[in-house]
């Protein structure tokens, strides 16, 4: 695999050594090793099943991993972490939910508390410029349930910023998303994380949405990681050796597809989703 | 005026002590209904508590074929199911099976018992009582235990309130933000076993979601706010147990004379008629909404 080293500082937010997990005899993830930098931008691209998910739950503490170490900040992963933020795919909600987004955000700030909230001014203020934040003011007061995918997702990204977080995860914000939303969520959360130094780990099965922002790309694929610049990753030999399998890496039009298939591209197949469906399809 | 007011409580209302115990009991599990209603409505827990309801109604039975207070047999096999259904299903679509079998299982037995009530106690009225309620024969020493109870749940919603939420949105936020998802979920599906089993009492096992589910669903119409959706939620079932009563008690001169209508009849309707009232005024109040979203988006 092939590994960055010259990030590998103490003062990584996220250092992941080595990590393996493994359900019964199924292995998930294997040899994945990763140093995030405060205010770095890093894609977590695969296709679906790949254990993209299952990584995040390994950072989030929800899940022990079967081998290595994963340290958020110098200190073990462990659940209900403050110094993580997180923002879920998708709510579903009962359309009619009492609940308004800044409701939602405000679950962010004190939504694991036992008791009613008290502190409503100092709460209001926090929430009020998180709401600015993000450019979510003028939704702030309606019905949850019936606002868009792309006002949700914004209300997510501010909820999980109230903590103040340095690691902001986002599982696939964008799949649900039309072009312009998910364009709009990308600009945001990298605007976000440089001004807040907050670094990001975004989960998308595309990296083209991402391609001008994030720093680094960690691509998954059968279980294992290739990290680095967008070029060192997407060439067909590391992406080949990943797959165990050639694969070729077409550029187009500044995009960039995966293709399955080393003779003409004619019988390739895409490994990646690619053009103009950054998430369109539902 | 006297004959209007006459007319509406029919005379004796007031002095009766039944009714007074009537109104206490069915107010104060309107109240706690409306509450915990909005957490079920959000949580799509609505089926979880129809079953609940009527596995207690079989421990009901059992109760009344011991000659013991039937809230007991409420509350026994009602929290015994709920923790049931809560550790069959994890997920939604399990839990909907889990509580599927659960309500056939509940049902079956109750049919048994009521069957051996008639049977052994001579009471042909047994059937009616525990399926359909009976709040005017409600002895006056199980009103302290309701009150005690609806204390109790009331103090636990405040105190899990924003866990609760959180999980009820999202189970995934809740358990990345150090809540302990299972037990808030395993807290909440008993203390809605204990307000279900209450409503038992009065509107009986087969309508205690009545309570539950239609003033809830009514306030979400009105409001989108959790605190008044709450408030209104109680309001409205309180409202509708005591106009409920109101009737039940008028109706003693009703045909057949001389034998109430049920209250849950009553009950019932009314809370159909506020549901449908609030739907009205919810499609109208959220059909301006879409329209200025709409303006919106074409002035951008």
């Amino acid at each position: 695999m092939m590994e960055k080293d010259q990030n590998k500082t103490s003062h990584a937010i996220l250092s992941i050594e080595n990590i393996k997990v493994q359900f019964g005899k199924r292995c998930i993830l294997k040899d994945v090793n990763i140093q995030v930098n405060p205010g770095e931008f890093i894609g977590l691209i695969g296709p679906n099943g790949v254990g993209k998910s299952t990584l995040l739950k390994v950072i989030l503490g929800l899940l022990a991993p079967t081998a290595g170490n994963v340290c958020i900040g110098g200190k073990t992963a462990r659940k209900g972490n403050r110094s993580i933020g997180y923002v879920p795919q998708k709510l579903y909600l009962d359309p009619q939910i009492p609940l308004r987004g800044r409701d939602l955000v405000a679950l962010g700030l004190d939504g694991h508390r036992w008791g009613i909230s008290l502190h409503a001014k100092e709460r209001k203020k926090r929430v009020d410029e998180m709401l600015e934040a993000v450019d979510a003011s003028r939704f702030a007061d309606s019905p949850v349930g019936l606002l868009s995918g792309g006002e949700q997702q914004r209300l997510l990204i501010a909820q999980a910023l109230l903590t103040e977080p340095k690691l902001l995860l986002l599982d696939e914000p964008l799949s649900n998303l039309d072009i312009k939303s998910a364009y709009e969520v990308v600009q945001l959360v990298s605007r976000i994380g440089h001004e807040k130094r907050v670094a990001v780990i975004l989960v998308a099965h595309d990296m083209n949405p991402l391609l001008g922002v994030m720093d680094r790309v960690l691509y998954l694929a059968d279980g294992k990681a290739a990290i680095g610049t967008v070029d060192d990753v997407f060439c067909s030999d590391v992406l080949s050796k990943l797959y165990g399998y050639p694969v070729e890496v077409l550029h187009v039009n500044g995009r960039i597809m995966v293709v399955g298939g080393n003779d003409s591209g004619m019988n390739g197949f895409p490994l990646e989703s690619n053009c103009c469906d950054s998430g369109a399809e539902s | 005026m006297r004959n209007i007011f006459n007319l509406i409580f029919a005379p004796g209302f007031f002095e009766n002590a039944q009714v007074i115990n009537a109104l206490l009991l069915g107010g104060v599990v309107a109240a706690i209904s409306g509450v915990v209603g909005v957490f079920v409505v959000i949580r799509g827990q609505s089926f979880a508590g129809h079953s609940i309801a009527d596995f207690g109604g079989a421990g009901a039975a059992v109760a009344f074929l011991l000659g013991i207070n039937t809230l007991w047999g409420f509350l026994g096999f009602g929290v015994l199911s709920a923790v049931g259904v809560e550790l069959m299903g994890r997920r939604a679509h399990e839990r909907d099976t889990a509580t599927g079998i659960v309500l056939s299982i509940a049902l079956g037995v109750e049919s048994l018992f009521l069957f051996l009530d008639t049977h052994y106690t001579g009471q042909s009225g047994a059937p009616m009582l525990i399926l359909f309620g009976s709040i005017f024969v409600i002895k006056p020493s199980t009103v302290p235990i309701v009150i005690g109870l609806t204390v109790m749940t009331a103090i636990i919603i405040c105190l899990i309130y924003r866990p609760l939420l959180l999980c009820s949105i999202d189970s995934d936020l809740a358990l990345t933000r150090g809540v302990p998802v299972r037990i808030v979920s395993l807290l909440f599906i008993i203390l809605l076993a204990l307000v279900v089993e209450e409503a038992s009492l009065i509107t009986g096992a087969l309508l205690s979601t009545a309570l539950l589910i239609g003033p809830a669903a009514t306030a979400m119409r009105l409001t989108h706010k959790m605190g008044p959706a709450m408030l209104c939620s109680s309001v409205l079932g309180m409202l509708a147990m005591w106009l409920g009563v109101v009737l039940a008690y008028d109706s003693y001169l009703w045909p057949p004379q001389g034998r109430g209508w049920p209250v849950s009849f009553f009950v019932c309707v009314l809370i159909l008629l506020f549901y449908l009232l609030g739907r009205m005024h919810g499609t109208i109040h959220r059909a301006d909404k879409v329209s200025q979203s709409a303006e919106v988006i074409t002035n951008a």
